[in-house]
């Protein structure tokens, strides 16, 4: 039985178990960051938390593994750009 | 000394639910131990058996039985601690004590022994386009279906070098998915220079028929000698450029190749997982496939007291021998622990596999090994660090006109390592650089540099500076919280802002 998140104001179907990141590849994306300096789009690479290119922010929460973050029915998921800490004065 | 919220002591404490990690809990319960079993995953199974819980057929997983048979041990017996990443770990007077991170708050795991099964990851060389996205590590290909019942992709290229493309390849196959092709840099005839290892192991060379079986029915072409030396696209992946090798993996001029996918799967052998170990100054080496491994004795002790060395950690060997010394290394904790004295027979029974399994590891390092022709392949504007998106270029520049003379220099001069992953996918590629720019191999003493991380674990300012508790011993002696908290801002920033 498939469930539903948002990620960047649009539905995406999740099926029991699976993390953010399995969930958005299986809806057909590709990449859901950029990078700090280059602005340069990521994804998944590693797939288990080694690597950490594929970090969002979860109902506001920045620099969550989307590999690891299993995802929850009404979790509120947005692109991250940069550090993810643009918010902040520094 | 931990006041809280430590809890009750265990006689052995378990890091890693993988198949070394389950063997050491049953054998260690069975013997009669308190057994807590940490893992920062929500299901046990570790890599190798990355599932869906109850949702998962076992159909894609290769010795599921044995599988099913350890968890089946451990219901009941052990506590299992789910969920819990554990980012430091040190001797005290009393034991040991693991700091796991769940649910956001730091909980503390005190315990007599402690078996280290933390397991191993893929290991990546650099090339000209592998940031894209659709370029992913074999290992996360494999874990998206295995675990999440995701294909990374639709046109879908396996690539790398070792016996772990073939699983890979097959299991996506059998879920449906077009596979272009396995690039295989190596050569498999490279094994039958070990007719020994491989007729001590006929399970190992059924496993692999049976992959190549797989492959021949999807009409999968194998590609041997052959490499992905970059990757194209415009904001994702859409073509591969292949080439062929020569045996130190230098590309023969003219070969190289376009083909069109939307995915890769790439790796080059694994990187067992370190911090825990190098945390509590265990001994470490360099294995036959360039990997820094710790040091275990014939009974999987490690060179510290009480702590004890299992599957990967101290050598990349595969499942079936990370179950073997995964039961080596609970007997061995619990021996020492309730003075529980194993069965000699069994004994012998597991060494005499451990011996064929790793005898069967050493050649398939020795066939498939990672020459340093691939640096040709690198060009000044490939990143060399994800991360920090540090290029080729910077790091020689650290090398040739900065005077970086080891690793860690490379790394302060010019940030390769520096970033989220502390250098876990880029630190060996790193080293080669440095060591190819000296006209030498990597050694142990490199690759330590890099590899010791004092953090294993992304964790809160705010979670350390709640802790009801002084700071831990070691790094830096005598530390207190707010020294160690510091510490851990000037060295981890990056790390502990997460």
């Amino acid at each position: 039985m498939s469930a539903e998140f948002r990620f960047d104001g649009e539905p995406v179907s999740v099926e029991p178990g699976q993390s953010i990141g399995a969930a958005l590849i299986a809806g057909g994306r590709r990449s859901w960051r950029t990078t700090r300096h280059g602005g340069a789009p990521r994804g998944v690479f590693c797939g288990i938390g080694i690597c950490f290119d594929c970090l969002v922010t979860v109902n506001g929460e920045p620099n969550q593994r989307a590999c690891l973050a299993e995802a929850v029915a009404g979790d509120v998921v947005t692109t991250q750009e940069g550090s993810g800490h643009a918010d902040l004065a520094c | 000394m931990p006041t809280s919220p430590a809890e009750s002591r265990y006689d052995v404490a378990v890091l890693g639910a993988g198949p070394a990690g389950l063997a050491a809990a049953v054998s260690a319960s069975q013997a009669g131990a308190r057994v807590a079993l940490l893992d920062s995953a929500a299901r046990p199974g570790g890599q190798y058996w990355r599932n869906r819980g109850d949702a998962d057929s076992g159909a894609l997983h290769h010795d599921w039985s044995t599988f099913r048979a350890l968890r089946g041990e451990l219901r009941g017996r052990i506590d299992h601690l789910a969920q819990h990443a554990v980012w430091h770990a040190e001797h005290d007077e009393h034991g040991l004590d693991l700091y796991a991170l769940c649910d956001g708050a730091e909980r503390i795991v005190r315990a007599a022994a402690l078996v280290l099964a933390t397991g191993a990851y893929d290991r990546q060389l650099p090339f000209p386009g592998w940031t894209l996205p659709g370029v992913f590590t074999a290992g996360a290909v494999q874990a998206l279906l295995k675990g999440h019942g995701v294909l990374a992709g639709r046109r879908i290229a396996v690539a790398g070098t070792g016996p772990f493309l073939l699983a890979v390849a097959a299991g996506l196959a059998q879920s449906g998915a077009d596979v272009v092709g396995v690039f295989e840099a190596g050569h498999p005839a490279e094994f039958a220079r070990f007719p020994g290892a491989l007729a001590r192991n006929p399970a190992k060379l059924t496993e692999g028929a049976r992959y190549l079986a797989t492959l021949a029915r999807h009409r999968i072409p194998y590609h041997p000698r052959t490499a992905v030396i970059a990757a194209h696209g415009d904001g994702e992946l859409n073509q591969i450029i292949t080439a062929t090798l020569t045996r130190e993996w230098q590309v023969v001029p003219g070969s190289e190749t376009p083909v069109d996918c939307d995915t890769l799967a790439v790796g080059y052998g694994f990187t067992p997982q370190l911090e825990i170990p190098l945390q509590l100054g265990c001994d470490t080496r360099l294995d036959v496939d360039g990997s820094l491994v710790a040091i275990a004795d014939s009974r999987q002790r490690s060179t510290r007291e009480r702590v004890y060395l299992a599957g990967e950690v101290c050598g990349v060997a595969g499942a079936a021998a990370s179950v073997v010394e995964g039961h080596l290394a609970g007997l061995a904790a619990a021996e020492d622990v309730l003075a529980a004295t194993p069965d000699p027979k069994q004994l012998r029974r597991l060494r005499r596999q451990r011996g064929s399994l790793r005898s069967f590891a050493h050649a398939m390092h020795t066939a498939f090994p990672v020459p340093a022709g691939w640096i040709g392949w690198v060009t000044p504007d490939t990143t060399v660090c994800r991360c920090e998106e540090v290029d080729a270029r910077t790091v020689e520049a650290a090398i040739d006109e900065l005077g970086a003379a080891d690793p860690r220099a490379v790394k302060l001069y010019a940030r390769p390592g520096m970033g989220l992953c502390q250098g876990r996918v880029c630190g060996y590629a790193t080293t080669c650089l440095l060591a190819a720019r000296e006209g030498r191999t990597p050694t142990a003493d490199d690759l330590r540099s890099l590899t010791a991380r004092p953090i294993a674990n992304p964790i809160k300012l705010g979670v350390i500076a709640a802790g009801q508790r002084t700071g831990p011993q070691t790094k830096p002696a005598g530390a207190n919280s707010t020294e160690l908290k510091n510490y851990s801002v000037q060295c981890h920033m990056r790390h502990v802002i997460l």
